[in-house]
């Protein structure tokens, strides 16, 4: 069928009709190979063919529209040629909509890359059209982003959904990014992880693909995302869709294929780059050979990645580490060993349980070999992550040792200092799963702070034995704690007890009540830590109770030290045993502490310990109180 | 791609002891064999046929002490080992003697490894580490006369020295002697006058070996710290610093330039050798075979290009023998 220009007001209809009775009977072949170069070259710049062409089009009756827009879709040479040919056909024809941005997408999968170009291009082309393109590559991502697409559509069909929305994103301009970014993003990051679940490689690539170009359009300042597959010809084809080249500038001339003219353009284009590069040629070698021979250059490098710095091993197995430290007379090892041994226990803690006793007293007994930095901390770090890990034998080894023969001071306080820290440990909820100790505080004991409101008492006392810790690890201040069980309860006495046992029975260079009332002081203050830390825990009470005769028993002591530590002992008590078990199974204790209590308000030459005990009455008072208005 | 570096060519096993210094001899003609002598922590220099890669002899010369010094004087007929005995002993090995035939008490405690240089024939120069702490004595050989004594000016506190070199500027005149000392510096002594011409300080730590160019009159030093130290000699015979490198690890034990000028090697505390070429000091190869560190590298001395080949020799008792670069 030829068109014969000319006659203004002929009736398109019928040309139409019979268009599309022969497509859809199958024949789109024969008819639009001839039908659409044709109209081409009458539309390249006339608009009445346009207007013609996209009367012609919009004419067809809706039953083999379908049929003829797949034709032209299937045929045009470009989507600028498409887009002059059917005009905003697909915003006016709802059935020419349906097929091109739903059928030709999403439910079919066969077609060309090239016929994917032209579709996108095409709605790209117009502004009315571009709001389509959107909601194509929205409803593209939404399937794309589906899991249960992921998994059961066919592989062909999902690289043809990415290809096309990657054709999408390089149509897509900078407003319309920014207007739809979040969603981008949101579909991006839903997708990426359906795909990257899949079992096939090909998925996991074509998603990691789309993922990365999503989000290198998206984020153009910043970051982007980079996926780590194997590029081949596929992956660089795919990529290759991003970037839109740039149409071809058609030379008006006179009717010929437009082929010729593409090829045209591009010659002339060439030629030129290649003039380019011809200057730039002879340039190089002259400065090559102004430049001194450089025989190093000769000279090609062997690969080198291997030579990284130089860093002894620290053993891997709790046992290895036994041996290191006991007899190795490598000195880089056992540095690494000493630093490396806390995070080792605090893996390993079946491992560890199996030696517990035995490395505490290695680490016990360790002494500094080589100047290794923070090594009392590392030391000390070491010895609670031992205790904590197997509490119960190392606690009764610990206390044992702190009342046997030969020990030096510093080693006996090491032994108290360690045993409060590991009862902070255990004693408090678990965040994550592993408690923190960051970088290390040396605070020296600080004194009582200043303390204004004697009502304020409890937050008095809480500061107070705060203070008296030695603190090696700062926690952040956490509002909600993760609950677990209180693992100090059930050991809690092992750490309390054996303590609390000897403290009266001198030995030949140790004498708790006598010289070393130093270490009694700290012996007095660990075990107010102690019993403050026992609070809720089952045997609080009988603690309360040899606690409370521990400082009968001691309370004439000398040393102000010693007696600010009873002091805190007595707060602990009457802040961790709770009110119903004092008064029922502590009262005479309680009593006699009460009395002391008030004469060393009166009396007691330090003006701290006046004050401690100041305070430690108006908690009496308190508790007092809050037992009297409960209804019993 | 860049190729994994080489393994080594062979590596030669039986000195029993840690290997503190070595040099080849292979530049004799055929039939004779080409050599390599070390000097070892137990006291032997063993004499190693390259051809075998077996011992050819043990020379047991300095009272089981460890040697740490070993010169060929013109073929390896005649050799100067210096050990911790505090002596210099010359021998001589020709027809399979082993004799020492003369030797020289220095009465240093130190490390310092003297140096060697012939002036004319049948006459070296070398230089050591004298009595006094911070001296250096050059000595003429094998007449054993005193040249002079070099001593820093008072104050000067440079420590002991710690490494030596003679040489000879290429417009003929004196021999110069650049010395490295153990606060770091490098200095360049006049010996007719008997005093310093220039003094550069190049590290922060004690300067454990040097090597130096006379044809570019460019040098390098390596020192127990992370860098390496590139210094040239202007016109003015003075000394400055040209570039420096930082390794990856801290420690150098030998640094040696080929004769040919092309390359150098480093061997270090890491257990490793570095290549590194030298006219830019680019970065060439890492050799990792040792597992002790490397107290000594040493570039062959053969005729022909591509047989040359480099020793390393380490604490871990072994030498091992690499063929780099030999094409250039």
């Amino acid at each position: 069928v030829c068109f014969i220009p000319g006659g203004l007001d002929c009736s398109i209809s019928f040309i139409s009709h019979v268009l599309g009775k022969v497509c859809v009977h199958g024949r789109q072949k024969e008819i639009l190979s001839v039908l659409v170069p044709r109209l081409t070259d009458l539309t390249k710049s006339d608009c009445i063919w346009q207007r013609i062409c996209w009367r012609l089009v919009e004419c067809v009756p809706d039953r083999w529209m379908e049929a003829v827009v797949l034709g032209f879709v299937q045929r045009a040479p470009g989507a600028d040629v498409l887009s002059r040919l059917l005009g905003n056909l697909v915003v006016k024809n709802k059935k020419a909509q349906f097929v091109v941005t739903q059928k030709m997408l999403l439910l079919q999968y066969g077609h060309t890359t090239a016929v994917l170009q032209n579709l996108l291009g095409y709605l790209a082309l117009d502004s009315l059209r571009r709001a389509l393109l959107i909601k194509v590559l929205k409803e593209l991502l939404e399937t794309w982003g589906s899991s249960s697409a992921v998994k059961h559509s066919p592989p062909e069909q999902q690289q043809y959904i990415s290809k096309a929305i990657l054709i999408c994103l390089s149509h897509l301009k900078e407003p319309e990014i920014e207007s739809c970014r979040q969603e981008l993003l949101t579909s991006m990051m839903e997708g990426v992880k359906c795909h990257l679940d899949s079992n096939l490689p090909q998925i996991r690539r074509l998603g990691m693909i789309v993922a990365e170009s999503i989000s290198s359009k998206i984020n153009t300042d910043g970051p982007v995302l980079k996926f780590q597959y194997e590029e081949d010809d596929e992956a660089r084809e795919l990529k290759s869709l991003l970037v839109q080249t740039p149409p071809f500038c058609v030379v008006p001339g006179p009717r010929d294929d437009d082929r010729n003219d593409k090829t045209d353009a591009a010659l002339p284009g060439e030629l030129e780059s290649n003039k380019k590069s011809h200057p730039a040629a002879p340039v190089k070698p002259e400065e090559e050979s102004d430049a001194e021979l450089d025989s190093d250059d000769d000279l090609i490098p062997y690969d080198m990645s291997e030579d990284k710095e130089l860093k002894t091993k620290a053993p891997v197995y709790i046992r290895d580490c036994i041996e290191v430290l006991t007899g190795s007379e490598d000195v880089d090892k056992w540095e690494a060993t000493v630093k490396a041994l806390e995070s080792l226990v605090r893996k390993n803690p079946a491992a560890t349980r199996e030696v517990s006793v035995e490395l505490a007293k290695i680490v016990l007994h360790l002494e500094e070999k080589t100047c290794i930095e923070g090594f009392v901390e590392l030391r000390q770090r070491a010895q609670v992550a031992i205790l904590t890990t197997d509490p119960i034998p190392v606690a009764k080894y610990l206390t044992s040792q702190f009342y046997s023969l030969n020990y030096s001071l510093r080693q006996r306080v090491d032994i108290l200092d360690v045993l409060v820290l590991a009862a902070q440990e255990l004693s408090y909820p678990k965040s994550h799963g592993k408690t923190k100790h960051s970088d290390a505080q040396k605070p020296c004991i600080q004194l009582l702070p200043g303390s204004d409101s004697s009502k304020d008492w409890r937050t008095i006392v809480d500061e107070r034995i705060k203070n008296k810790t030695r603190r090696f690890a700062m926690g952040q201040s956490q509002v909600e704690r993760a609950s677990g069980p209180n693992e100090f309860n059930s050991v809690a006495g092992h750490f309390f007890f054996p303590l609390i046992q000897h403290f009266d029975r001198p030995l030949t260079t140790f004498d708790l009540l006598g010289e070393d009332h130093f270490v009694l002081g700290r012996l007095v203050h660990t075990l107010a830590i102690l019993m403050y830390l026992a609070v809720n825990t089952m045997g609080v009470t009988a603690m309360g109770k040899a606690l409370l005769e521990f400082v009968w028993a001691l309370r004439f002591h000398t040393d102000s030290y010693v007696r600010q530590g009873l002091l805190s002992c007595i707060s602990s008590v009457l802040l961790s045993v709770p009110a119903e078990c004092l008064l029922e199974d502590v009262t005479e204790e309680l009593l006699e502490a009460q009395s002391w209590l008030g004469d060393v308000v009166e009396k007691d030459p330090d003006g701290d310990c006046r004050r401690l005990a100041l305070q430690n009455l108006l908690l009496m008072e308190n508790l007092k109180k809050k037992l009297q208005t409960v209804p019993s | 791609m860049a190729l994994p570096p080489p393994d080594p060519q062979f590596v030669l096993r039986g000195t029993g002891a840690a290997i503190h210094t070595l040099h080849f001899s292979c530049g004799s003609q055929e039939p004779a064999v080409p050599v390599l002598f070390s000097g070892s922590e137990n006291g032997f220099i063993h004499v190693w046929n390259l051809k075998t890669h077996r011992v050819d002899t043990a020379l047991d010369g300095h009272g089981r002490k460890s040697v740490y010094c070993v010169e060929t004087m013109g073929g390896k007929d005649q050799l100067l080992s210096q050990g911790r005995d505090q002596r210099i002993c010359l021998w001589d090995l020709a027809e399979g003697r082993t004799a020492v035939t003369d030797s020289v008490c220095t009465e240093n405690v130190g490390f310092c490894r003297c140096s060697l240089l012939k002036v004319a024939q049948g006459r070296w120069l070398m230089a050591m580490a004298a009595k006094a702490l911070e001296e250096v004595q050059v000595l003429e050989l094998p007449s054993k006369t005193s040249v002079c004594t070099l001593k820093p000016e008072v104050g000067a506190k440079l420590g002991m020295p710690m490494c030596l070199k003679l040489w000879q500027p290429s417009c003929g005149s004196q021999p110069l002697l650049l010395a490295g000392y153990e606060d770091g510096s490098v200095v360049l002594w006049n010996m007719s006058m008997g005093k310093a011409l220039s003094q550069l300080v190049c590290h922060q730590e004690p300067v454990m070996s040097l090597d130096f160019d006379s044809e570019k009159a460019k040098g390098i030093s390596g020192s127990s710290e992370k860098v390496l130290s590139i210094w040239s000699l202007n016109e003015q015979q003075n000394l400055q610093v040209y570039k420096t490198h930082k390794l990856v690890n801290a420690g150098i034990c030998d640094i040696t330039i080929r004769p040919d000028k092309k390359i150098l090697a480093t061997g270090g505390w890491d257990h490793r050798i570095r290549i590194f070429g030298w006219k830019n000091l680019k970065p060439l190869a890492v050799l990792d075979y040792h597992t002790a560190s490397v107290h000594a590298v040493s570039f062959s001395d053969h005729k022909i290009p591509s047989e040359r080949l480099l020793a390393a020799g380490s604490k871990d008792h072994r030498i091992s023998i690499w063929s780099i670069y030999t094409q250039t």
